[in-house]
């Protein structure tokens, strides 16, 4: 059982693996792989605790209710498994930064939580925008051949290249 | 609502085996993700399109034999370029997705859980108050509903899946010989 306290697999292997998981959760729940949309039910629930109904009567909240669903349990699924499968591999580690990172903007940690902040916030808002993220258009909606999953899929990545070269080819 | 209830575990389950994998790939990871950007690790794109390439046949297997009916989502040029460019910016910036956040969390990245995770609710929440002024307009342009590429091309959905299926391998196999 050494493959399961391997800290790398095949990149083939995960992601047939991920393959796999997307049948079962079509068959068993009617659902498929996506996360994004449980980041807008948490905002609505925030919303929810400061301005209560008045949260609630909002157009986005009244089509997307903010409460735990099933997406929203494999978001949380998703930290324990990994947290499983680092710990069990010893390849768990705190950090703030990351070595490509330091790299080219050193090794501020402020820098890097004000950077990574902006970058959820373009995140949260592409993602709606787009209604899907990487896993909901890029794998569950380019799997079913939609071509709005392969739209976003494509402008996901063409967005996602042009950032990273200004951010670490050009600007510095 | 005990139905309800089981549904929530199996999210949670499967949510667990979707991490375990995501971590097992390296997608959990700040520098996997930025390098694929940077396209010097293709690690990113290769767990995307296995998935993809063993997904679909069998999602459309199972559809074709009535087991489940596939829901491909509605869209618009509106939304998915402006959407996708706009998320696409922020991939770059935090280095990883709504996904691998919670996986990179997992993994111990303090950056994802005390900067990254709050932006996304916030920029989530920017968007929900946002709603009503683009629905009908940006949002709406270049309409396309929830159509399939075979129903665009106008073939049967193997027509697609097989060549698709084919492109991709061949896709992997060029990676691979070019040390990629």
């Amino acid at each position: 059982m050494n493959w399961l306290t391997d800290a790398l697999w095949s990149p083939y292997v995960v992601g047939a693996g991920i393959g796999l998981l997307s049948w079962v959760t079509w068959l068993v729940s009617n659902e498929s792989l996506g996360t994004s949309t449980t980041y807008v039910r948490l905002a609505g629930m925030v919303e929810k605790v400061f301005r209560g109904t008045k949260a609630e009567q909002k157009l986005y909240y009244q089509e997307t209710k903010p409460k735990l669903d099933w997406q929203m349990m494999l978001v949380i699924g998703i930290v324990i498994g990994a947290l499983i499968s680092s710990l069990i591999s010893g390849d768990f580690s705190w950090q703030w930064t990351h070595p490509i990172w330091e790299g080219s903007f050193g090794t501020n940690i402020v820098v890097r939580l004000v950077v990574a902040f902006a970058g959820g916030i373009f995140l949260g808002l592409g993602s709606r925008w787009a209604d899907g993220c990487t896993s909901g258009h890029g794998i569950s909606g380019t799997m079913q051949l939609a071509v709005s999953g392969w739209v976003s899929a494509v402008f996901f990545f063409v967005g996602g290249i042009l950032t990273a070269q200004l951010m670490f080819n050009v600007i510095p | 609502m005990r139905n309800n209830k089981y549904k929530l575990v199996w999210g949670l389950v499967f949510g667990i085996i979707f991490g375990f994998l995501l971590h097992k790939g390296g997608a959990t990871k700040y520098d996997v993700i930025i390098s694929q950007l940077l396209l010097t690790d293709f690690t990113v794109l290769k767990i995307m399109l296995s998935a993809v390439v063993v997904g679909m046949i069998g999602v459309f297997l199972m559809q074709h034999l009535g087991w489940i009916t596939l829901r491909p989502k509605a869209g618009s040029v509106g939304r998915n370029i402006i959407g996708g460019l706009i998320f696409g910016v922020g991939f770059a910036l935090l280095g990883f997705c709504p996904g691998t956040i919670a996986g990179a969390i997992g993994n111990g990245a303090l950056d994802a859980l005390a900067a990254g995770l709050i932006g996304i609710i916030v920029g989530s929440g920017l968007f929900a108050a946002l709603y009503p002024r683009l629905k009908e307009g940006i949002l709406a342009k270049g309409n396309y509903g929830n159509i399939t590429l075979p129903q665009v091309l106008k073939v049967n959905n193997w027509v697609v899946i097989l060549p698709l299926s084919a492109v991709i391998i061949g896709l992997f196999v060029l990676l691979e010989s070019a040390g990629l």
